[in-house]
């Protein structure tokens, strides 16, 4: 395949970026994304140009580092992330356009890397079990219903990407903060923190600069591992109720 | 002076293990360690670099104890350390099937699954500790599976007859990372760990003989600077990525444990390389990596070839008895189960011959129709939904309809720095925990054991043992950047960075990385001999040279500059390929995961030389390119007896 690249370039974080364009070809279908990248930038560095970069690690989906806007969408065509998108999901000629994630609360470091340390930020408010090591009681201890632990792991899949961020029309980080509130406010080790975890986090998402939820849906279209957009409205239920318990003491 | 002519030197030994009976010598052990006192701990600084599960924990845990823990990663979040990518799960001697699990079961079969090279005390220290993690880890929320009475569900793995691995569907280790992680996050909030993402240790600092800190490059501006503490944890991960193809991160390196072995750490067993055998062919020359399918998979799929030679007909319509489900046929007890190093030499074997399938014959079926049939799509769906989904993604191929093909990959290394009981490296105040060390998986590691030690090395060891260290040396004189020692590490570092940026040749940094893979993959992969070895040898230090002369780093240092950490990373590679083939050469057994063809039984399966190899190597560094010294930690099985390992 040959296929023309319009790229996002920039410095560094105080530079101005624009798009450049390069050409690539002999792409084949098998390829990542990410491979398809390796290859321009073999190519860069050979021409005596500075290879894009873009942030990667694992390449098999479960990292979260990997975070390209292509054509427009968080992570591409396919619901994925880059890392796991193949070039078969495009065509001989294609033009492609490639940006990094766009929200004011993730700065461009470099061309295609982004700062998402805020998310850091968030965990670190309150998305967590208080367990110091050695202190915990016999697993079986406690049994939780099933339903529960399905619940509390298919929202503990969300990789931390920021695809939802990137998608949403308000860099909203609604849906990654709801996956971790809904994670450990429905087990039972959780509960505990359950109100202050839900206060602590969202105020600091709001903290961060993300901006507000209007149910566009975006995010949860993008979200690579498929957490859903009731989570949102899990987390808003749980923070209301935290609200009116914190009222009454 | 070759680099093969090397030195025996004076044996090593553990020092730390006490004597007494194996179930006893941890409490022993704890009970002996000096402790710190609560006051005292904030005082000391501990470094941490890494935060996979041995880092991640480790750090949560020392903060928890109230040290100050310095902590790096080279991700720019602790959460993406490659722990994150295990699939399968962690053992642990639960017994919650009631299926004769037990303590010493677990002992016994780590130390028969690592082929009898790991040793006793270690071993038996991490089944010990194994049902305290689970424990921990589920009063951190880690949504481990569960059935519907509400308890934690367990299934079986490569190399043991019993129940005990529990697990998070397909991503168990991004669960049990996750945990750590947000244990870890707990102590940066409460301002008892100083976090450094997009950090990269560049070396260690020796100060007098003891270990005081790391040179680090912050990788977006590019600055190198200096970290002093009063102990140094590597926790950094292993070496597997030397092969450029393997199951490893992009980024994983080998630069933290080389650096420390280079500053006086023995590096113990590095030939000891696991090729995992449930991995993604490749598909061509432009595979950056190879993506793991969880070893669970062989619980209920079944590995087959055709059986005649060169059968290039669809899976479909070549007739049961046409096919040759070797592992059942060679191994009937274990059937698909026997551990990793067996069953990746049986796929390679059967390639060999010519029987393998898809592109290139570089490949074998992993068949589910059976599996299917038995107990419906939807339970296969529920037991293996997430792999079948990326099997799909990456190969285009639907799993549910057409059998997998696999190959065995890179995937884990059993070698690593030396460490004794208390996970302290030949460096006084340097420690290594999880992959990054030796210590407890011999020369084969079964399957869902890297998590187990992983946490158990950072949630319970570590913060017991370097108690006594610290408690030992509580006034450690404080080290400045003045230092001569500090300039000098320091002069160095700068001077390396700015040479890969000089030579300004015509080669990029992946050219030498896929050149040195590829010799390391023909000559130090599943099967070693004495010639390929050697020629390997003489191949390394000629992709050095040429390296030095021709290598091309765009850019500055003073930036955000990917090629210049891969180029850096290589410098580190190429020294210690060639370790990993001289120690290749020097065991002329077979053994785990090192396979020498010189050293087979008649039947083709390995045989070890008890009377000549039950020891650990240990090498100390010499000089690039100088023949390094080979100090030995003779092994001693008083309750796990050697016998050539069988799975028939």
């Amino acid at each position: 395949m040959k296929l023309t690249l319009r790229v996002w370039r920039q410095k560094n974080a105080g530079a101005e970026g624009a798009m450049s364009t390069y050409e690539v070809d002999d792409i084949s279908p098998d390829m990542s994304f990410l491979e398809m990248l390796d290859v321009l930038n073999e190519q860069l560095i050979l021409s005596g140009e500075e290879p894009v970069a873009f942030d990667h690690d694992c390449r098999e989906g479960i990292c979260g580092a990997c975070s390209l806007v292509i054509n427009g969408d968080a992570h591409g065509p396919e619901r994925t992330t880059t890392c796991q998108l193949h070039m078969r999901s495009f065509r001989d000629g294609d033009t492609i356009d490639i940006e990094p994630w766009r929200a004011s609360a993730f700065p461009v470091i470099k061309d295609l890397v982004v700062d998402r340390s805020a998310f850091d930020r968030i965990i670190q408010a309150g998305g967590y079990v208080t367990a110091p090591t050695g202190s915990a009681p016999e697993a079986h201890a406690t049994p939780v219903p099933k339903a529960d632990a399905d619940f509390a792991f298919e929202h503990a899949e969300c990789i931390g990407c920021g695809a939802c961020v990137a998608a949403c029309p308000n860099g909203a980080a609604m849906l990654f903060t709801s996956a971790k509130v809904n994670h450990l406010n429905v087990l039972p080790q959780g509960a505990p923190e359950r109100e202050t975890r839900v206060l602590d986090m969202v105020a600091q998402m709001d903290a961060e600069g993300f901006g507000g939820c209007t149910l566009a849906g975006e995010c949860a279209t993008a979200c690579p591992k498929g957490i859903p957009l009731v989570s949102i409205t899990g987390m808003n239920k749980e923070w209301l109720r935290a609200t009116r318990k914190a009222g009454k003491r | 002076m070759t680099y093969t002519d090397y030195a025996t030197g004076a044996p090593v030994s553990d020092s730390k293990a006490p004597s007494g009976p194996v179930e006893e010598r941890w409490d022993k052990r704890r009970f002996e360690a000096k402790l710190v006192n609560p006051a005292n701990r904030r005082k000391h600084t501990v470094i941490v670099v890494g935060t996979g599960l041995a880092g991640g924990s480790a750090g949560a845990t020392l903060a928890e104890q109230g040290y100050h823990v310095v902590q790096f990663c080279y991700q720019d979040s602790p959460r993406r350390a490659h722990s994150i990518a295990a699939q399968g799960g962690i053992n642990a001697a639960k017994n919650y099937r009631n299926d004769g699990d037990s303590v010493h079961r677990l002992f016994y079969d780590t130390v028969k699954g690592g082929d009898f090279r790991a040793r006793e005390s270690n071993v038996h220290r991490l089944a010990q500790i194994s049902v305290e993690i689970i424990d921990q880890c589920v009063a951190q929320g880690v949504p481990f599976a569960r059935e519907y009475g509400g308890l934690l569900d367990t299934r079986s793995f490569g190399g043991v007859q019993v129940s005990r691995t529990f697990y998070a569907r397909g991503q168990t280790g991004q669960q049990l990372l996750l945990g750590a992680y947000q244990a870890l996050s707990r102590q940066i909030a409460a301002g008892n760990v100083e976090m450094h993402p997009r950090t990269e240790m560049l070396d260690l600092i020796v100060v007098d003989g003891r270990a005081r800190g790391i040179v680090a490059r912050d990788l977006i501006t590019g600055r190198i600077d200096t970290h002093f503490a009063d102990a140094v944890v590597l926790a950094s991960g292993g070496y597997g990525n030397v092969f450029y193809l393997s199951t490893n991160a992009m980024n994983s390196n080998a630069t933290a444990v080389w650096r420390a072995h280079r500053r006086g750490a023995y590096f113990a067993n590095p030939c000891f390389t696991q090729i995992h055998p449930t991995c993604i062919p490749r598909t061509g020359d432009h595979q950056s990596k190879l993506t793991l399918m969880s070893e669970s998979l062989r619980n209920d799929g079944r590995i087959w070839v055709p059986k005649a030679q060169g059968d290039t007909r669809p899976p479909s319509q070549i007739p049961e008895d046409e096919r040759d489900y070797y592992l059942e046929r060679i191994y009937p007890s274990f059937g698909n189960l026997v551990p990793r190093d067996i069953a990746s030499r049986a796929a390679k074997n059967v390639c060999d011959e010519g029987r393998g399938v898809g592109p290139g014959g570089q490949g074998v079926y992993l068949d589910f129709a059976d599996a299917i049939e038995r107990m419906g799509r939807a339970a296969v769906e529920a037991r293996y939904g997430n792999l079948f989904d990326m099997y799909h993604r990456i190969t285009d191929e639907d799993p549910y309809e057409v059998p997998m093909r696999i190959y065995p990959a890179v995937h884990y290394t059993m070698g690593g720095l030396w460490v004794d009981y208390d996970l302290q490296t030949t460096v006084p105040g340097l420690f290594a925990i999880g992959e990054a060390n030796f210590s407890d998986h011999g020369a084969n590691r079964l399957g869902a054991s890297a998590l187990m030690q992983g946490l158990a090395d950072g949630y319970f060891v570590l913060p017991a043992t370097i108690n006594d260290y610290l408690a030992r040396n509580p006034h450690q004189e404080a080290v400045t950047a003045e230092h001569p020692a500090v300039q000098e590490v320091l002069a160095e570092t700068e001077d390396r960075i700015n040479l890969l940026l000089a030579v300004d040749g015509d080669r990029t940094p992946d050219s030498f990385h896929r050149e040195l893979g590829e010799l390391m993959w023909e000559f130090c992969g599943m099967a070693r001999t004495d010639s390929g070895l050697r020629k390997a040898l003489e191949r390394i230090p000629q992709i050095r040279d040429e390296f030095w002369r021709r290598i091309k780093v765009p850019g500055t240092g003073e930036e955000f500059n990917q090629s210049l950490e891969k180029a850096n990373r290589i410098v580190d590679y190429l020294e210690l390929a060639e370790l990993m083939c001289l120690d290749a050469l020097h065991r002329t057994e077979s053994c785990g995961g090192h396979f020498r063809e010189e050293s087979q039984t008649p039947d083709g399966e390995a045989a070890r030389r008890d009377e000549e190899f039950a020891y650990a190597a240990a090498w100390e560094f010499s000089g690039t390119g100088e023949a390094p010294v080979l100090h030995k930690e003779d092994l001693v099985f008083e309750y796990v007896h050697p016998t050539q390992r069988s799975y028939a």
